[in-house]
């Protein structure tokens, strides 16, 4: 009956946009699988097509700004959109918080994470690089907070994203990593530990959507669906928080 | 950041790994311009892999091999106490990987095109084969062995994707440059990554210029 609710709502909100349109998005790397969830639900309520083209939020970024054929900008933080709105690439009012994300610690050779993250024998820690990557910076920020960033930066190695560094953990280079709690979610094994860190200990990972200019309708009914509930319970599936 | 620490650090890598790969490639050269083994079509097509393989296929690849778990990490580990995925050894290792068909190929053909008589005659003359190589068959070669390194240093200066994987951009470690212009990139300051690009670019010109010209100045004798 709520699916049917929403489908009636969406159909009103696509009004006059045609079935069967392609929506291009771009989306950072670490919300490519919900992303591909939302994307399959909408294209079966609307008949669109959507394609996703995932990357770092600073690089497809940069791919807007040059004039990549975008009508949708999922990025990882909430600075990037911005500074597209006011560029004046960006559709004014159309940007929003579409997830929180949230930070964990884990390991697949240690049984302690924490105790592996104080003990500077234990090996390397993953982490995204926090120049470019928000999750990065948020670790950064929350091992400054608990007084270990001089201690871990020593023995730190940085991805490019958030998924390289997760990349870096899972295959055992790294005893820690950070990563963003839905990765874990998706991931189909069981690390040997987890610690996730307090949101309160860095600034909030929020990521904003934002829509292009020369955005078509169907490009606008995907950012609503977005908005819907039931896109949102997708997103609280993977392991985001949700803006109220 | 150290605007041009990770240039540094890239010519070093360059150039360790331009040593490492004369030293191994002539031999392995030599031999695939002499056998007669049918097993040689086997030997190019894996010394030309990595031409063909998407960067990020080696380094995915390298990286489980050279981790603490991996085939190679495990026993270097054993032997040094430290892993090689994100030290500057690892980086050599996987460099030489990755340009080995940049110093194999020049030499290779190098080796081929000279005369089969001129080394005859220096084993008629007494000389040992190895002697005989180093005078008579290097000297020949020189082209080739000018092509290699500078291929070698200029292909090792340009990689990305294997370094992506396997370096961990550590500052004054593993951050080469190119990683640091996308690192600039991404980080939206663009001027930066162009004064690091433009001295690429001209590297890269001057680099090839002189080969060039050097091999045309000697094929006319």
């Amino acid at each position: 009956m709520r699916r049917r609710a929403a489908f009636i709502l969406l159909a009103i909100v696509a009004g006059a946009a045609q079935a069967g349109d392609t929506v291009t998005v771009a989306v950072a790397s670490n919300f490519r699988s919900t992303a591909t969830l939302i994307a399959n639900r909408f294209g079966d309520e609307t008949g669109h097509a959507v394609q996703l083209s995932a990357g770092s939020t600073g690089k497809l970024y940069a791919q807007i700004v040059h004039g990549a054929p975008f009508a949708v900008f999922l990025a990882a933080d909430a600075a990037r959109p911005a500074l597209l709105e006011q560029a004046g690439r960006a559709v004014p009012g159309s940007r929003f918080t579409y997830a929180t994300g949230s930070l964990v610690i884990f390991s697949t050779r240690v049984q302690d994470c924490l105790a592996a993250l104080r003990d500077p024998g234990a090996g390397f820690v993953a982490l995204g690089n926090p120049a470019t990557s928000p999750y990065g910076a948020a670790a950064q920020q929350y091992l400054e907070g608990a007084g270990m960033w001089d201690l871990v930066s020593e023995r730190a190695v940085y991805g490019e994203n958030i998924t390289q560094a997760w990349q870096f953990a899972v295959t055992g280079n790294a005893v820690i990593g950070f990563a963003a709690r839905a990765q874990l979610r998706a991931w189909p094994h069981q690390p040997s530990c987890v610690y996730e860190v307090p949101t309160s200990a860095h600034d909030p990972l929020e990521q904003q959507a934002v829509l292009l200019d020369g955005a078509s309708e169907a490009a606008r009914a995907f950012l609503e669906f977005l908005r819907s509930a039931e896109a949102r319970e997708l997103v609280e599936q993977d392991g985001y928080e949700m803006p109220e | 950041m150290n605007l041009y620490g990770p240039l540094w650090l890239s010519m070093q890598l360059a150039f360790v790994t331009t040593v490492v790969l004369i030293g191994l490639g002539t031999p392995l050269a030599w031999w695939l311009s002499r056998t007669e083994t049918r097993w040689k079509p086997v030997m190019q097509a894996i010394v030309a892999m990595p031409i063909v393989l998407p960067p990020t296929v080696l380094g995915f690849y390298l990286l489980i091999l050279l981790g603490p778990e991996g085939a190679i990490g495990s026993w270097w580990v054993t032997l040094t106490g430290n892993a090689l995925t994100f030290s500057f050894t690892g980086l050599v290792i996987a460099s030489t990987v990755y340009s080995l068909p940049f110093a194999v190929q020049p030499l290779q053909n190098a080796f081929e095109s000279l005369p089969r008589q001129t080394l005859e005659r220096a084993w008629t003359l007494g000389a040992s084969p190895l002697d005989a190589f180093f005078s008579v068959a290097v000297p020949l070669a020189k082209r080739g062995f000018v092509s290699a390194a500078v291929l070698s240093f200029a292909h090792t200066l340009g990689e990305f994707g294997v370094v992506l994987m396997v370096g961990g951009n550590i500052p004054g470690k593993t951050r080469v440059v190119s990683i640091a212009i996308y690192d600039h990139v991404e980080m939206l300051d663009y001027s930066s990554a162009h004064q690091l690009s433009l001295v690429l670019l001209a590297f890269a010109f001057l680099a090839l210029l002189a080969m060039f010209a050097v091999n045309h100045r000697w094929s006319r004798g």
